[in-house]
């Protein structure tokens, strides 16, 4: 028997072992938080939490996909609006219908996809918008839902939600604090299955495939990646996430009207500046962007327009001077990487095989 | 009913349209640059034409002649400031700063003016009209339109006939190539952007005129814009117009079914016209 040298591939880092066994701690603290936390608070994590998770997909698609599509809003708005129409009109349970809304966005993005690919680049981005203009557009026609002014859901449909009594048994809360702890829950587990899910894509061959496609289009074409298929997959995924989570954010909320469900300002405009200022490219980039995000929401929000201003010139400055954003700074003094997506060769002394 | 008067209303309304696209199509065929804040910069203008209409008692068509060169330097400045950092073969740092941009101004222009609707004042030609036998029409979207037809012939015939527009198509081409020859891409891009600005200022005017604007209407211009072009085909001036003349037919016929399908019916013609031509009616360039 002697020592063979092996060799493995990995991605695993020691940074990255600790960071996902603290992720893991802290998902644990996230799920017992409201048996102590305040109201208020339950509702500032559920807002950070369903930004995270629209900023996610935004990076998988502009980020990783290079489709930058300011368009997102049309997938939040339907999601939510096929979540208030069954709840309303066949008074579905509100918490099953949410995988409608990932449903039904997913299939708004297979006309979406087949337009918007027809155009390449910043025209691709304008085409999604356009899409967005004719949903809401369509939505403010329909007229059982409220048409252009609007609806609320009714108050015995998110009272009667699933795990609502149970809730309101364990805490002993009232109906509407036990209903921010359950959306609270669901937007954890959605931000969790979304970090996690969009990691592992990216470590399968075929995000290997999107990550050469963006470096190197060509080259990438050349050793057989199929681009139109990964732009596809990526576009599929992000919408039907996107979708989950604005029938989340909607359900949350109560009341839908089509300007506040395809807000380009609320669902792309702050979702890229969260992108953009945390680093794009990065899944570490959207965490801390959301932080960032909800810290100057926090503190300037009650100068109206000047809060927008402020966060505009960040994204613009950030974007002339730290292209890759906070993340990317910090990464590039310290090397770090949080979720290393970078295969490493281990050349390991041997074992037996 | 849908009659004559129906079709050449939307014929001018596409003059409209044709004057938002026409600097939105001549800075993307020089530097390939899709500048997301355009609507917001239409905007920008019709509140400057205001102020110097107010402040100095002047009329629209007199304003324009103050406002337009101030939109040149702001578009030449913006230009070489911030956009020619971020050109190059990545798209996403163009898109991202001129859509912080949009944002940027939109808050600016409602913390500056409020978002009361405001409108430019041209006197009586606001509501003086024409016979052209087949339907009477105003004078104001006449003018609208002869603009738009004027703005391309000037472009045209600065592009093919000057020497600026020599060294616009060299740059365009090949900037490296064109900077050996003695061409400067740097400032010669900051021109380009601030021609495009005289022409958002012409746009400015008569969006201003003919209705009621406010800081937060810069987008759905940049959209029709945006239409225009892409219909059209990219790279073509004339073929712009053609794309504003077809969302604006498309416009005042789903206006004249139901008002509600006035915008909707606009946003399915360019999604109808990208089902069957996607590089638009008269391609030229390749992006």
């Amino acid at each position: 028997m002697s020592d063979v040298t092996t060799y493995s591939v990995t991605t695993r880092t020691r940074a990255s072992v600790v960071a996902g066994l603290i992720a893991l701690a802290l998902a644990v603290v996230a799920v017992v938080l409201p048996a102590f936390a305040s109201r208020a608070l339950i509702q500032d994590l559920f807002f950070i939490l369903t930004m995270l998770s629209l900023a996610q997909y935004w990076n998988l698609l502009a980020g990783y996909g290079g489709l930058v599509s300011v368009g997102q809003q049309a997938f939040v708005g339907f999601g939510a609006y096929m979540l208030f129409g069954p709840v309303i009109l066949w008074g579905l349970n509100p918490v099953p219908a949410l995988l409608l809304s990932g449903v039904f966005a997913l299939l708004l993005a297979l006309p979406t996809a087949f337009f918007a690919f027809r155009l390449h680049g910043a025209y691709f981005a304008i085409g999604t918008w356009v899409v967005a203009e004719v949903v809401r557009l369509s939505v403010a026609m329909w007229k059982d839902v409220g048409g252009g002014t609007g609806t609320s859901l009714p108050r015995e449909a998110r009272s009667e939600m699933w795990g609502v009594p149970q809730i309101e048994a364990m805490f002993d809360v009232r109906t509407s604090a036990a209903q921010d702890i359950l959306a609270y829950w669901i937007a954890l587990a959605v931000a969790v299955a979304t970090i996690g899910g969009i990691y592992a894509f990216l470590r399968t061959k075929r995000g290997l495939s999107l990550a050469a496609l963006r470096d190197n289009a060509e080259a990438a074409r050349s050793v057989g990646v199929d681009a139109a298929r990964i732009k596809w997959t990526v576009f599929l995924i992000a919408a039907f996430g996107t979708g989950i989570v604005g029938g989340l954010i909607f359900l949350q909320n109560g009341r839908i009207s089509p300007d506040s469900a395809f807000s380009v300002i609320d669902w792309t405009a702050f979702v890229i500046f969260i992108v953009v200022i945390g680093g794009i490219g990065t899944i570490e980039g959207p965490i801390l962007g959301v932080l960032v995000f909800f810290f100057l929401q926090t503190f300037l929000a009650d100068f109206g327009s000047w809060y927008l201003l402020t966060l505009g010139a960040l994204g613009i400055a950030i974007m002339l001077f730290a292209p890759r954003g906070l993340w990317g700074l910090i990464s590039e003094k310290t090397g770090l990487h949080l979720f290393p997506i970078q295969r490493r060769l281990v050349i390991g002394p041997g074992r037996d095989r | 009913m849908i009659g004559a008067d129906t079709i050449i209303q939307g014929v001018l309304l596409g003059g409209l349209y044709a004057l938002f696209a026409a600097g939105l199509s001549l800075v993307f065929g020089i530097m390939r640059l899709v500048n997301l804040a355009h609507g917001d910069l239409i905007v920008l203008a019709a509140y400057l034409l205001l102020v110097v209409t107010t402040a100095l008692g002047l009329g629209p068509f007199v304003a324009l002649l103050v406002a337009a060169p101030a939109m040149f330097v702001i578009g030449w400045t913006l230009q070489r400031v911030v956009l020619n950092r971020v050109l190059g073969p990545d798209i996403l740092p163009p898109l991202l700063v001129t859509f912080g941009l949009s944002v940027v101004l939109q808050n600016a222009l409602l913390e500056g003016f409020t978002n009361d609707s405001r409108r430019l004042r041209a006197g009586p030609l606001e509501t003086a009209s024409v016979d052209l036998g087949v339907a009477m029409v105003g004078v104001m979207p006449l003018m609208t339109f002869a603009s738009a037809v004027a703005v391309i012939l000037a472009l045209q015939w600065l592009f093919y006939r000057t020497e600026l527009g020599r060294a616009f198509r060299a740059t365009s081409d090949d900037p490296v190539t064109a900077s050996l020859m003695g061409v400067k891409p740097a400032s010669i891009f900051a021109t380009a952007t601030g021609i495009a600005m005289l022409v958002v200022t012409i746009a400015a005017l008569f969006l201003g005129t003919r209705a009621n604007f406010d800081p937060t209407i810069g987008p759905a211009r940049l959209i029709y814009a945006f239409q225009a072009v892409i219909i059209g085909g990219l790279g073509s001036l004339w073929g712009t117009l053609a794309g504003g003349v077809i969302i604006g037919v498309a416009q005042t016929v789903g206006a004249a079914i139901n008002p509600e399908w006035q915008i909707l019916a606009g946003h399915i013609a360019f999604l109808a016209v990208l089902l069957i031509r996607p590089r638009g009616l008269f391609p030229r360039a390749v992006d």
